[in-house]
């Protein structure tokens, strides 16, 4: 599936929903659902320190998609992760690339993607185009 | 006592909407609510008054420079500072402490050695570690117990004639600890060393007598005390600030420059480069006097049932632990949820309308003390409710339900 055609999926999931409580404690759902990062992933260098939650990344090379895992000890941190990690992993580099967010607007996240907000979220999805970057030049 | 509803009237933040909530602001660590007359002052400041200050000759400038110098008086008074011009405007409580290791930074040498406590906010760490860099001096840590206070014993072991200064926390803002820092001033002069006081947490509490305390400096800032944002104290003994170098080069602060040589001016101007933040300054006055007609003690009355009261009811919460649970405490309330992270409770309560603050709170070496990632901070004010701990207590509950 493509991105853009998995954005619009959640936008359609999101759009079932009355108020913020049951979008919530959707994220929370699936914030318990993600399947954790391999322990030996969780290193120092995987690791982006939020001032409010801390979010490990790892991407791998699988033929020509990227793979990607994630944690997060905060459990909305971690829904939202989910939600990145269905939109981006098993992508190519090159979609990966071109996607872009307005998504995460369209079902009421937006200010948990705000720099400000200090999760780990923003640069995870710096990270996560850094990956494509370096897939990308490599190919 | 205090008139709750009355005082609630002043502030009109208040009684806004937060996510379609009624607004329960418990994040007054970080910055109080403004009272209407502060409000006031400063449109007043520029509608009436504005001009530069100390420089012109016209009757404008003469105005501002008086309710300027006024302010500084005001002031002067409310901490008991000896002369007016021991009182420097700064921009807050860090701008001041930076503006005294960077006069130290001439004053140390390798060997030296700078106490600074556990309980510190970074703003009072890392400008004291950034001098031991530049001077070799040696930075050690007064150490803190489980209940979240600082140990005298081991102070006392710390201090010795190395020791050229000092630098404590009047009030904790991770754990709202009140640390004994008559003692620790009185036990740093007997070995000859300078102690500062960093008071951001104490003011919005209480009335910091800087003469009694014999403090060496006092750092705080206007914004936690119903004061503009941008506007701070310090305080400095004149023959400190007789003896530091000016902190930044400009206009005001000089008597004589030419391209051989700048003589600078006598205090408070030496340390008050550039124009200030005048309509702040003066604003600042009025947010002292606001806070003395309130009163410290009826103040200091209602947050103490505030955090009784919301101790007692948070403490209801099952898993709930309160960290700082020292005797001698404001009304801060530093706690977590087993199992649950800080920021999801803090952003699920957020929804529900209700202000606090979630994370290491700028005290990150506090947080490893605790071996925990943060906590949720509900920091309390005098125009607080019992009512409002309650609307809290309850969001906490539903959250709590949501993300177990």
């Amino acid at each position: 599936m493509k991105i853009k055609d998995i954005q619009e999926e959640i936008v359609d999931e999101f759009s079932m929903f009355d108020d913020w409580m049951e979008r919530y404690e959707y994220i929370i759902e699936l914030g318990k659902n993600l399947p954790l990062i391999k322990e030996e992933f969780k290193t120092e260098n995987n690791l982006i320190k939020g001032c409010q939650s801390k979010v490990w990344l790892q991407g791998e090379k699988k033929d020509d998609k990227i793979v990607f895992t994630a944690d997060s000890d905060a459990i909305l941190t971690k829904g939202i992760i989910a939600i990145l990690i269905r939109t981006f992993s098993n992508q190519s580099a090159k979609d990966i690339l071109e996607a872009d967010m307005d998504f995460i607007d369209k079902i009421g996240l937006k200010e948990h993607l705000s720099p400000t907000r200090a999760n780990g979220l923003v640069s995870m999805i710096k990270n996560i185009k850094m990956y494509a970057l370096a897939f990308n030049t490599q190919n | 006592m205090l008139d709750i509803n009355k005082i609630r009237a002043d502030f009109p933040i208040l009684s806004q909407k937060v996510n379609g909530k009624p607004l329960v602001y418990f994040d007054n660590g970080a910055t109080s609510q403004k009272p209407q007359v502060v409000i006031d002052a400063i449109s007043k400041y520029y509608q009436e008054i504005n001009a530069n200050i100390h420089r012109g000759v016209h009757t404008l400038s003469q105005l501002a420079t008086d309710a300027y110098e006024a302010s500084r008086g005001k002031i002067q008074n409310h901490i008991n500072a000896k002369f007016a011009h021991e009182v420097l405007f700064t921009s807050g409580t860090t701008h001041g402490i930076n503006l005294v290791t960077n006069g130290f930074a001439s004053l140390l040498k390798p060997g030296d050695e700078v106490l600074v406590s556990a309980l510190e906010h970074h703003s009072n760490i890392v400008p004291w570690q950034m001098l031991c860099e530049k001077t070799g001096a040696t930075l050690k840590v007064i150490p803190m117990n489980a209940d979240g206070e600082l140990i005298m014993s081991e102070y006392d072991k710390l201090l010795s004639d190395k020791t050229k200064i000092v630098t404590v926390n009047h009030i904790s803002n991770a754990l709202g600890t009140v640390n004994p820092i008559k003692y620790m001033i009185d036990k740093a002069h007997e070995v000859g060393a300078a102690i500062l006081i960093d008071g951001a947490q104490a003011v919005p509490h209480l009335k910091p007598d800087v003469q009694e305390l014999d403090c060496d400096f006092y750092a705080f800032s206007g914004h936690k005390m119903c004061g503009p944002t941008g506007t701070g104290i310090l305080y400095g003994k004149e023959a400190w600030l007789n003896k530091l170098p000016p902190y930044q080069g400009g206009g005001e602060m000089i008597k004589e420059v030419t391209f051989e040589k700048t003589t600078y001016a006598d205090l408070p101007h030496k340390f008050e480069a550039g124009t200030p933040n005048i309509a702040g300054g003066i604003v600042l006055g009025t947010a002292v006097d606001y806070m003395n007609g309130v009163g410290f003690e009826n103040i200091q009355q209602q947050e103490k049932e505030l955090l009784e009261y919301g101790t007692q009811r948070l403490l209801e919460i099952e898993g709930l632990k309160i960290f700082g649970t020292s005797a001698a405490k404001t009304s801060v309330i530093s706690f977590n949820i087993e199992g649950i992270h800080p920021y999801d409770i803090g952003t699920i309560i957020d929804k529900l309308g209700i202000a606090v603050r979630t994370g290491h709170h700028c005290a990150q070496p506090i947080m490893n003390f605790f071996c925990i990632p943060g906590t949720i901070r509900a920091s309390f004010a005098f125009y607080n409710t019992k009512e409002e701990i309650d609307v809290m207590v309850e969001a906490i509950k539903k959250a709590k339900l949501m993300l177990s």
